[in-house]
């Protein structure tokens, strides 16, 4: 699991039984969703039972930051884990509303909500 | 400090990603200079940055050492309310509206997003050829007055 957290975006891994929360903070842009998007491959790769993605380290969010998190949605589908994501800030969570992914991913106001989910 | 109809604000970066937030700090400030309310600065700040990832991707093709010039401005006239302008001038291929027309969002697929969010989140939207190659896309964005924004 090292090597995974620590540099770029995703900041640390914490596991709770079978669900890996993945915490991450700075901007997501065209210049560092190249390195989120891989590190949640990795943690994917290690086929949690669920994978909620702490945002609430993130200030700023582009498209290319929400594709990536599109893809590992349509990643984690199809090797039947969960994912859900979490703490979003208002700014982040605007370009969500904007582009109705609001309604594809499940949201939450708060990890333990997240970790609460069925 | 204002930013007054009259004195735009150039200046020019290259396709380099790790610019974006050097130009989205400007552009917040640019903002906030003229008045844009707090409410819709961050879909400013997002529009102009989508525009530069479409034009790193697709004008440029991802090469980092190409220029692209931005210009932001504030135009007013007697009949109208005043708008924030944002000109960002590329040199690169033109890329087919086709190409860059927003997508149907119920299709859920990476990408396809940046024209959508700038329409969105702007009062107008404009792609036009430039002169001597290249294209010229134009943002603009009413600047409400305080007093309507009040309750």
């Amino acid at each position: 699991m090292s090597g995974i957290a620590g540099k770029g975006p995703l900041k640390a891994i914490r596991w709770i039984e079978h669900v890996a929360v993945v915490d991450v903070a700075g901007d997501i842009d065209l210049n560092t969703s190249p390195e989120f998007q891989q590190g949640l491959l990795r943690v994917l790769d290690l086929r949690p039972g669920k994978l909620v993605v702490n945002l609430s380290g993130v200030m700023y969010m582009d498209s290319s930051g929400v594709a990536s998190l599109v893809k590992m949605l349509s990643r984690a589908r199809r090797t039947g884990a969960a994912m859900c994501l979490a703490s979003m800030t208002d700014r982040v969570r605007d370009i969500f509303e904007i582009t109705r992914l609001d309604r594809v991913f499940d949201i939450y106001p708060t990890e333990q909500e997240a970790l609460a989910s069925a | 400090m204002k930013l007054s109809p009259g004195s735009p604000i150039r200046m020019t970066v290259l396709s380099v990603p790790s610019h974006l937030p050097v130009v989205r700090a400007a552009v917040e400030k640019v903002c906030e200079l003229a008045g844009v309310d707090e409410q819709a600065i961050g879909g400013v700040v997002l529009s102009v940055d989508e525009a530069m990832t479409n034009i790193i991707r697709h004008a440029y093709d991802g090469r980092g050492d190409q220029p692209i010039e931005i210009e932001l401005s504030v135009t007013d006239s007697a009949d109208d309310a005043p708008r924030l302008r944002i000109c960002l001038r590329d040199f690169g291929r033109n890329v087919a509206p086709a190409e860059i027309r927003s997508r149907e969002l119920d299709d859920v697929r990476p990408g396809g997003l940046g024209v959508h969010i700038m329409q969105e989140c702007m009062d107008s939207v404009t792609y036009e050829p430039a002169e001597g190659g290249g294209t010229r896309l134009t943002l603009t964005k009413r600047i409400v007055a305080q007093e309507e924004l009040l309750p």
